[in-house]
């Protein structure tokens, strides 16, 4: 029986209500009182020297209240970065310095030049126009691979190179796994791209900066995923302002994906700019400017190679890869390709022997950073294409060889430095193979051809890692910030409770789900329960929503506030009660007194804590309010399985998604159907991915796909109806709800799939061609199949 | 944007007086120009709307002719010309998305005349003509190149005419991203031969495939054109495709067009 409450039912999502009939409250629904408006002229070409940057013709004109160039700011911090990478002999990154308006040199095709607060934003925009801005063009860095050549030009004069890091792990492992492949009676090899992508959240980036001279306090509004971090790196690192006198406020967002994690340079403009000119200063972003300056996701090129033995057991595997870091350094855009991809390369398998190689480049590109799955989808790629490929080279079954394979035992330390603490990757398979009736195939490909289209079908297996954990480990791993989370309680005198969690909520359902979890804790309806989160005034001090960690890192410290809260309440409740706490138990809203019908109802418990006429005094403090920091001791690893059959059109080399299963063990479920959504959106932008999204440059450094027009979103007619199971279930063993997260899955999983489906409907057309990068367009498909030539 | 005047005539004369106004120009849907305006990629001092003008909205059929007004949205004519010239009709309901059939009207597309539009196939396979306020234009006179015309300044699209042809069909490939055709060719098959008209898929916008034209008009069928080749030479490469992957779509386009004639 389904529940209809509480932990495990599907309740609608209370904050839709307000989402869909236009009452939400966005950041660029906010506007305060006498605001100017920001305008930043951003440079068109991608590298060049900054001779000059002539605002005099500007600065009269109508409505302009000032201009700022990057001589405004050159006492002013860098924007920084949150993650430093050691290198594979032991050395730091190189970290280079990211002004907030350009000084000196250009970078990046949409970096910021000068800023332009007017009156009003066409104002602003008619003065951008006026500013002379002389630029001397240098030869753009764009490809990877030549970005590393010894004479090509250095995106950062004083750095050595444009390497940022080459990173080796498990270094020592090396020769090992070398020697494996000596060995080795197979070795399969594949090299690939992972494509750049833009996130493209529904709501553009904004930010308004505002600040009071009488009390010094700043306030800024943005679309943040994580507004205290906020806070605290551009408060400390950038413009040097104490946290007590600076408030982050990050209220409705309209979706994030990682892109809303980062510190950006125009939150920090703002807030100085108010400062400046003693007035609240508003930047919306364009969808223009979106594509050139958030932070694009993805863009690695792999070289991967597996060593099976003669029974087909995998020895030993290796990667080598480029990551593109774009022109500056990301908020954590170091650790995505390192720590949120090296650790995920053992994947659902028990190689023995893993080696993986990353090159981050800086190049001429709008910076990458995370994007939803950050480095784990780019593991779950390459590696499940790679098993792909080894099982048609072997002449085997795919989904055969992967079982053969699998991980069995649990915990499980990979040699890649993280231990699973649970898992069935053999549950997840046998459900998925159930869901995507693999005996009808045969059937629905001749359907298919007998209407002149080739058929294919793909599978994957995944793991994620969730709830990046914990802090004392990401330290030594590099990490500048803490990864725990905390929730504060709050029970007002007459029993409704206000949650203050240090998640952030964008779209995840958190005000729903969170409710559930408290109220079923206490047994008392949802609705008593509030959930308040984005805003660094009424929250503690939390780390925010990234890597599927609210639930699991986020709702364990709600958790454990929670569980004080009862503790103490039961105290409350067995003074009221004269029984001793032993005997009291608390069950659907009400304490009781084990084996009698003496009982107390939750809201006489909550308002004796605030009119403490009869209450134990002596022991107790007055009130209910209480509060956790929880820190993970383990990240947790939801895993799955997934198939996508696809139908192909070898005329025009059209490919449409036909059947799409995914069987996922996320642990517990609080609300199946909020999973089922979060599974639902990860698995559009995996096939977006997969067949549509490409973030392309040209050799100057110029962005070809700048708009809709050219860079293309998954639409609703792309996508099939998703066939999602999550009944295989796992409990986390280190959390208090034994939940794994379920936001990125769908993103991670689904790419290889795709593909893999796609080579196979290419195979049964007589191609022999056994690989084709993403996205797997039309164009590329015909070509693959029929050469590029007229 | 920059700021601009508006002009709202409700008749042509009004209309070509308003644009005889310096730096003037027309506004219909609005689905081409007021994005163009909004990226500041354009700066006309007025905007003369056609939308208030009843002479140039509105749908005739009339001896084996379809005439279209001007200012009427490509929704319009998917609804009213589907039992007078049914391609014609599923052509414009094919367009964009409804927000932009709604607003988006056949002189608007004409007169852009974008390299990857749908109308200009349209009107070049049906041998139409382009009625503006001073003259008839037959279509082969008037697409002369990407967003090239034979309008001249002022000169106001006030109707389309299309012959009504025994039998036509448009297919189209998408490009991902934009939705607008990729390559898209419409057959019409008329008594006396038949026109083949290609759109999105040359550097030198909409275009007859003549040699297509000769064999279908000797053989009406798909074997007919299933051995030619397009030229892919002056054929537009871009992100989405190549020329010769274009080329290719130019073929196969037709070919499925004509199947669905002779199904
Ligand atoms: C999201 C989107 C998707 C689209 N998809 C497609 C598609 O798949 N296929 C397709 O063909 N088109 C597509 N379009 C374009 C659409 O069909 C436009 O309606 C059309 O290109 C222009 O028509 P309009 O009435 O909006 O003209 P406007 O934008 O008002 O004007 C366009 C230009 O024509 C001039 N003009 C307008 N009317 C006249 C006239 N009567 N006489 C002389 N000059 C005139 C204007 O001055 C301007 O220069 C799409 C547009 C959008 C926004």
């Amino acid at each position: 029986m389904p529940k209809d409450s509480g932990i495990g039912a599907s309740s609608k999502r209370r904050e839709d209500i307000r989402f869909l009939t236009g009452e939400g409250n966005y950041t660029d629904d906010i506007n305060v009182n006498g605001q100017a408006y920001v305008y930043f002229l951003r440079s068109d070409i991608a590298h060049g020297t900054l001779d000059s940057v002539d605002t005099s013709a500007a600065e009269g004109m109508e409505g302009v209240v000032r201009i700022f160039t990057g001589a405004d700011f050159e006492a002013v911090g860098s924007v920084p970065c949150g993650w430093q990478i050691t290198d594979k002999h032991g050395e730091p990154m190189q970290e280079p310095r990211h002004p907030v308006l350009a000084h000196g040199k250009v970078r990046h095709v949409g970096e910021p030049i000068a800023a332009v607060v007017a009156e009003t934003l066409e104002q602003a925009r008619d003065a951008a126009e006026a500013i002379e801005v002389e630029i001397s063009e240098l030869p753009a860095v764009v490809n990877m691979k030549d970005a590393v050549k010894a004479d090509a030009p250095k995106v950062h004069d004083d750095l050595t190179s444009n390497l940022c890091y080459d990173w080796g792990f498990v270094e020592e492992n090396k020769g090992a796994v070398d020697q494996a492949f000596k060995e080795a009676a197979h070795v399969t090899t594949l090299e690939l791209v992972n494509n750049r992508l833009v996130a493209n959240p529904m709501e553009p980036r904004v930010a308004v900066g505002d600040y009071s001279r009488g009390t010094g306090d700043y306030t800024l509004f943005t679309t943040s995923q994580n507004p205290h971090v906020i806070r605290l790196l551009m408060g400390a690192f950038v413009l040097g302002i104490p946290e007590h006198k600076l408030r982050v406020v990050a209220p409705d967002v309209g979706g994030g994906f990682g892109t809303k994690i980062f510190h950006y340079q125009e939150e920090a403009f703002v807030t100085f700019a108010a400062k400046a000119c003693n007035r609240a200063v508003k930047w919306t972003s364009s969808r223009s400017e979106a594509f050139m300056s958030d932070a694009h996701g993805r863009d690695h090129v792999t070289k991967i190679e597996l060593a099976l033995d003669a029974e087909h057991n995998f020895t030993a595997l290796r990667t080598d890869t480029y990551a593109n870091m774009g022109a500056y350094l990301s908020t954590f855009a170091p650790s995505v390709p390192t720590w949120l991809h090296g650790t995920l390369m053992a994947g659902n398998y028990k190689t023995p022997l893993i080696y993986v190689n990353v090159k981050a480049v800086f190049t001429n590109t709008v910076p990458v950073d995370a994007y939803r799955g950050a480095g784990r989808p780019e593991a779950t790629y390459q590696l499940e294409r790679l098993v792909d490929k080894a099982a048609h080279e072997l002449g085997v079954d795919p989904i055969k060889l992967r079982r053969q394979n699998f991980i069995m035992e649990f915990p499980y330390a990979t040699p890649v430095a993280v231990e699973y603490d649970t898992g069935d990757y053999v549950a997840t398979m046998d459900k998925l193979e159930e869901m995507a009736d693999i005996g009808g195939f045969a059937a629905r490909r001749k359907a298919s051809e007998a209407k002149g289209k080739l058929r294919g079908f793909g599978v994957n297996c995944y793991i994620e890692a969730c709830g990046i954990a914990p802090s004392n480990l990401v330290g030594q791993l590099g990490a500048r910030a803490g990864l725990f989370e905390s929730c504060t309680v709050r029970v007002n005198a007459t029993g409704g409770l206000v949650v203050m969690t240090g998640s952030h909520s964008h779209g995840q359902g958190h005000e729903t789900s969170f409710s559930q979890v408290v109220a079923d804790m206490i047994g008392i309806p949802e609705d008593m329960v509030e959930v308040v989160h984005g805003d660094t005034a009424n929250t503690p001090m939390g780390m925010g929503t990234y890597g599927s960690r609210s639930l699991a890192v986020g709702g364990s410290a709600m958790v454990r506030a929670t569980e004080k809260i009862i503790a103490k309440a039961k105290k409350i409740a067995s003074h009221l009660l004269e029984a001793s706490e032993g005997d009291v138990e608390l069950k659907d809203g009400a304490f009781t007194v084990a084996g009698t019908d003496k009982s107390v109802a939750w809201g006489d418990v909550t308002l004796a804590a605030y009119v403490p006429h009869n209450y134990p005094l002596e022991e107790i403090e007055p009130g209910l309010e209480e509060t956790a920091f929880y820190d993970p001791s383990n990240f947790t690893y939801p895993s799955g399985a997934y198939a996508c059959e696809v139908e192909l059109d070898p005329e025009t080399g059209q490919v449409t998604i036909e059947r799409f299963s995914a069987a996922d063990d996320f642990g517990n479920i609080v609300n199946p159907m909020i999973v089922t959504g979060q599974v639902h959106g990860g698995l559009a932008q995996g096939i977006g991915q997969a067949l549509l999204e490409n973030c392309a440059y040209d050799s100057d450094g110029q962005l070809l796909s700048a708009s809709y027009m050219d860079y293309a979103m998954p639409r609703a007619t792309d996508v099939p109806f998703y066939d999602v199971d999550h009944s295989c279930q796992t409990p986390c063993t280190h959390n208090p709800l034994g939940v794994k997260g379920c936001g990125e899955a769908g993103a991670i999983g689904s790419p290889p799939a795709v593909v893999n489906a796609v080579l196979d409907a290419m195979r049964s057309g007589g191609s022999t061609v056994d690989h084709i990068d993403m996205p797997v367009s039309p164009h590329r498909v015909w070509e693959a199949m029929n050469g590029s030539g007229v | 944007m920059y700021n601009f005047d508006v002009e709202m005539p409700s008749t042509i004369a009004d209309a070509v007086t308003a644009l005889a106004r310096d730096e003037a120009q027309p506004l219909s849907g609005g689905q081409t120009l007021i994005p163009t305006l909004k990226a500041r990629l354009a700066a006309p001092s007025v905007l003369v709307s056609l939308h208030g003008i009843a002479e140039m909205k509105g749908v005739s059929a009339q001896d084996g002719t379809v005439t279209i007004g001007g200012a009427t949205t490509h929704a319009t004519v998917a609804g009213e010309v589907a039992d007078a010239y049914p391609a014609l009709a599923s052509l414009a309901g094919r367009i964009g998305d409804p927000a932009v059939r709604n607003r988006g009207t056949i002189g608007g597309s004409v007169a852009n005349n974008d390299p990857s539009a749908c109308y200009p196939a349209g009107v070049l396979a049906s041998n139409g003509t382009v009625v503006t306020n001073t003259r008839e234009i037959a279509a082969d006179d008037y697409f002369l190149g990407m967003f090239e015309t034979a309008l001249e300044e002022g000169e106001i699209v006030t109707a389309v005419k299309f012959k009504i042809p025994e039998a036509a069909h448009y297919e189209k490939h998408l490009q991902p991203a934009s939705r607008f055709p990729l390559v898209a060719v419409f057959v019409a098959k008329f008594a006396d031969g038949v026109r083949v008209a290609v759109t999105g898929a040359s550097e030198n916008g909409v275009f007859r495939w003549t040699e297509a034209e000769t064999a279908l008009s000797a053989d009406f069928s798909v074997e007919a054109v299933a051995g030619l080749k397009a030229d892919g030479s002056s054929m537009i490469s871009d992100l989405h495709g190549s020329g010769a992957y274009r080329a290719h779509l130019v073929g196969v386009m037709t070919k499925r067009a004509v199947a669905a004639i002779n199904a």
